[in-house]
């Protein structure tokens, strides 16, 4: 799967994209924001408080109890600043 | 008839109104809101960031919710990227209808949404130092009472 990150989260992580293969035991957002803390370093940072965090499943907003597949295209990044 | 546009480069927002209205006699009102960038507490540039692709979806999603609530004639909303310093524009957002009412509604509607759904980020520099701008519970605020009616 293809796993975005933007603003902070992509700094805190020293990149904006990188390909995963999601184990079969994670089936929603945030059993995956669970399972990338545990890499320890900038994910642990970056994923520490998911109350700070949004999250998209292929180009929508989502939920963190939204489900997942191997093949999305998902996202992380702060509540959102435009206009 | 809408235009979405994201991008780096400046707009002029007469040479936009004049491309929503050019031969056409059934407009009678564009509401425009036009974002710039504030100096707030030293502020000395603002960088924008989005999510190429999600972004132009996001924002035509709401394009079609406004053009599905009132009568319009034409949308052009412009959204600016990269860094900009204070004063430079950031966003254009016009509304054309044959009433002001909807023109009105419309572009608060559209400015509304872009601020809480639209997945742009703004990150600050005061002089040397950057920080990464919060959401403001005010603008979800703005975006909910659209909701209740």
């Amino acid at each position: 799967m293809t796993l975005l990150y933007f603003a902070w989260v992509r700094q805190k992580l020293g990149r904006g994209e990188e390909q995963i293969d999601l184990p079969p035991n994670i089936k929603t957002i945030a059993e995956l924001v669970a399972h990338l803390r545990m890499r320890g370093g900038g994910y642990a940072e970056a994923f520490a408080d998911p109350k700070r965090l949004r999250a998209a499943v292929n180009q929508e907003h989502v939920g963190f109890d939204a489900p997942i597949s191997a093949k999305d295209e998902i996202a992380f990044f702060p509540p959102v600043t435009g206009g | 008839m809408s235009t979405i546009r994201i991008r780096r480069e400046d707009f002029d927002a007469s040479a936009e109104i004049e491309a929503l209205t050019k031969s056409r006699h059934d407009i009678g009102a564009v509401a425009t809101f036009t974002g710039l960038v504030r100096a707030d507490n030293g502020l000395t540039a603002m960088t924008l960031e989005h999510y190429p692709g999600m972004t132009e979806r996001e924002i035509a999603q709401h394009v079609a919710e406004a053009e599905a609530r009132w009568k319009l004639q034409g949308i052009t909303i412009i959204h600016r990227i990269g860094r900009l310093l204070p004063g430079e524009r950031i966003v254009l957002v016009a509304v054309a209808s044959s009433h002001r009412g909807a023109a009105f509604e419309a572009c608060e509607f559209l400015m509304d949404y872009l601020k809480t759904r639209a997945p742009f980020w703004k990150q600050e520099e005061h002089g040397v130092a950057t920080q990464w701008v919060e959401a403001r519970t005010t603008d979800d605020d703005a975006a909910e009472r659209w909701r209740k009616e």
